[in-house]
């Protein structure tokens, strides 16, 4: 039918500019809306629900929230979250040092680099195990250092003192690895025009680092920042391999938790576990609509 | 992530299964890969097809974890003829939502169900009415390592004072007196079943699991009092928080600890560890109370008809012919466990098993388990308790509260 097809494919045509990135987003946002934006209005909406995921949805309301705020595991749990994030940010420092340490030229470099960036190469998965062994206090490498020392060794894993420090220590080994990668990048693109500027004003050592190289990794830094609170915040591969939550759930953290609650085998509790999923996505909301304000006034610069 | 993750394996999973069924195609769901639960199942599956020639069995078997998380895709989206589950409250919310067929008609009719599973016939009921065939169930009770009991002149024992002396013993010996791993924290679940059962008997355990007495009851802190007594006399292996009950066996084989409160299963653990015959031993737990009815805990594994099943017909022909006596025998000879059915021959030639059938035949109850017989949410509650007392049983006040208050909610 030419009399409707052609004044369509003009207007396509005048508008070709504005339409083309629209269909090339298409696909994406076809599916960012399915598998992210739904499910978030979706669990919001399940949250309000008691459900087992089989029989009927009963309308609880607010219940959920009210029990969740009654709960001392949700407290342990956030408790252990703002651990995390506090201490797994020391991967950036850390991070930095070892980039900085590996940024010079000498034999051999490349493969330091590599065996250096190996543990993030790992998946979660065999670094809590790995570090489950080192832990154990009768045949791991911790006790055998006690035993060398004469004490005998505690429990990391088994202790509730110790047992979340224990799991963020295994957990900074690969994303120190990973921020080292990150400002090792941003290393390269250092301009040695400012520091052989900087050095003729007569900076040297730290004060170099702090107001000639600093300033210039601020990407690097603040993308390393950016993925190490993201990857505290659903740290759960480690905490499933190493305790599952326990000693009696003194290691939970929220993710893990909303896991337990919702899809393991003692759970089933949809709307219990939607409702602290509703919680956690709040508290990450806080920090990605921080990072997109940063984000977006780089931008505007 | 993990939640997507598991879906996801979920819903491969069932849809591998989704085997297209046709009349005379029998889907079952089987969830024991190890070497010898899968080749008794291969062999009663091949017994089956034998009998009936006109039925095609496609067996599709899954790791027990994965199975878990999986039947509850398959269960209502493409559900297999038969699958394998756990009586108990495991079951009720796949009866309560109406996903297992009632085979209440087949327990009945069956001249062999309906009189020689007279003792198991409880557990896998809800409302009255039957809900699958169970093929196989287990003792549970203390192995010890025999060995070491002759070495130190100690004697089997029979009454709680005997145990607790036989600690003392074994303590002077250099030997922890118990291993254990609550890593997974069912194991602690066991150890408080039997102290509840030999304190308070078959009643109390069925009421408290039902919701019906609380963890503050004066009945309940008595099972803790002994609870505590057996921390301290006879203390268990450090850093058990951490392991799992296969990591337990470690010192167990060892000889640094010397009992193990288990089920049936453990023995071809522990003689993949090293350990014979002669060296492992078996004993009921001990009486406290005295005169009270002996109590026993025999978990059953058993086969569902989902109510999805497309061959529903050959799938009750399937219940009942693994439920005659010879099927049950041979199969629970090669998985070393016992047979539901009271008219199948035992494998006389394994003392464990003649000990378990004695044990369990002579019961005056059976328990579940105290993660089957309580709903799901209390079980992982409960549990955390009992862990968290081995550990620090100066806060039981604590812990009976907050169990009290997951109780209220939990049975509301």
């Amino acid at each position: 039918m030419p009399d409707t097809a052609l004044p369509n494919r003009s207007w396509l045509r005048a508008n070709r500019q504005r339409v083309a990135p629209w269909v090339f987003l298409a696909p994406a946002i076809l599916f960012f809306a399915i598998y992210v934006i739904a499910p978030i209005f979706q669990s919001m909406w399940f949250s309000f629900y008691a459900w087992d995921g089989l029989g009927e949805k009963e309308w609880v309301g607010m219940a959920n929230y009210v029990e969740l705020f009654d709960d001392d595991r949700f407290y342990t749990s956030l408790k252990n979250n703002i651990i995390w994030l506090v201490l797994y940010l020391l991967a950036v420092p850390a991070g930095l040092m070892v980039a900085l340490f590996l940024n010079q030229n000498i034999a051999g470099m490349r493969f330091y680099k590599s065996m250096f960036f190996f543990p993030f190469v790992f998946s979660q998965v065999v670094v809590g195990l790995i570090f489950t062994w080192f832990y154990n206090p009768s045949f791991g490498i911790v006790g055998k250092v006690w035993e060398f020392f004469g004490a005998s060794a505690p429990s990391i894993l088994g202790d509730e003192r110790f047992v979340t420090y224990g799991i963020i220590f295994a957990g900074l080994w690969p994303q120190i690895a990973y921020c080292m990668i990150l400002y090792l990048t941003g290393l390269n693109n250092v301009s040695s025009d400012q520091i052989e500027a900087g050095r003729l004003d007569g900076a040297r050592g730290f004060r170099m680092l702090r107001h000639v190289i600093l300033p210039q990794l601020w990407p690097a830094t603040f993308l390393a920042i950016v993925v190490t609170v993201i990857g505290a915040l659903r740290s759960f591969d480690m905490i499933a391999i190493m305790t599952q939550g326990g000693p009696y759930g003194t290691s939970n953290v929220l993710s893990y938790f909303m896991f337990e609650q919702a899809l393991s085998e003692y759970g089933f509790r949809m709307g219990y576990g939607s409702a602290i999923a509703v919680i956690l996505f709040f508290i990450m909301l806080i920090f990605i609509s921080y990072f997109l304000w940063v984000m977006y006034q780089d931008e505007k610069r | 992530m993990m939640t997507f993750k598991t879906t996801m394996t979920g819903l491969c999973a069932s849809a591998l299964m989704a085997g297209a069924a046709g009349a005379g195609d029998l889907v079952i769901n089987f969830d024991d890969p190890g070497p010898a639960p899968k080749a008794a199942f291969e062999a009663a599956v091949a017994a089956f097809e034998a009998a009936n020639p006109d039925v095609n069995v496609t067996a599709n078997i899954n790791d027990r974890e994965a199975h878990k998380t999986a039947i509850r895709n398959f269960l209502s989206a493409d559900a297999p003829d038969i699958t394998a589950w756990y009586p108990g409250n495991r079951m009720a919310p796949f009866v309560d939502a109406g996903l297992f067929e009632d085979i209440s008609d087949l327990w009945a009719s069956d001249p062999n169900l309906s009189t020689s599973f007279e003792a198991i016939k409880p557990t896998m009921s809800r409302d009255g009415k039957q809900w699958g065939v169970p093929y196989s169930y287990y003792q549970w009770g203390v192995y010890f390592r025999a060995d070491i009991f002759a070495d130190n002149g100690i004697e089997k024992p029979a009454t709680w004072d005997e145990m607790l002396g036989a600690c003392d013993t074994l303590k002077a010996a250099g030997v922890t007196p118990f291993t254990i791993g609550t890593k997974y924290l069912w194991t602690a679940a066991g150890v408080f079943d039997y102290l509840n059962l030999r304190t308070n008997g078959y009643e109390v355990h069925n009421a408290l699991t039902a919701g019906e007495i609380a963890y503050t009851d004066d009945r309940i802190r008595a099972t803790f009092a002994n609870w505590n007594t057996m921390l301290e006399r006879c203390s268990f292996v450090d850093n058990h928080a951490t392991m799992s009950w296969q990591d337990a066996l470690a010192p167990f084989a060892q000889g640094e600890a010397g009992m193990y409160v288990m089920g049936n299963f453990a023995v071809a653990a522990m003689k993949d560890a090293g350990l014979t015959d002669d060296q492992i031993g078996f004993f009921q737990f001990p009486e406290i109370t005295p005169g009270l009815p002996r109590a026993e805990e025999a978990p059953a594994d058993a086969l569902f008809i989902p109510s999805g099943a497309k061959n529903k017909e050959d799938a009750r022909k399937f219940l009942a012919f693994i439920a005659q006596p010879d099927i049950q025998g041979a199969w629970n000879k090669e998985i070393g466990q016992l047979p539901p059915n009271s008219k199948a021959e035992i494998n006389l030639d394994d003392k464990f098993i003649v000990q378990g059938f004695e044990t369990v035949s002579t019961a005056s109850g059976l328990a579940q388990f105290y993660d089957r017989d309580a709903p799901a949410e209390m079980a992982k509650g409960g549990m955390e308790g009992f862990q968290e007392f081995m550990l620090k049983p100066e806060r039981l006040d604590a812990i009976l509260n907050r169990l009290d208050k997951i109780q209220e909610r939990v049975y509301k």
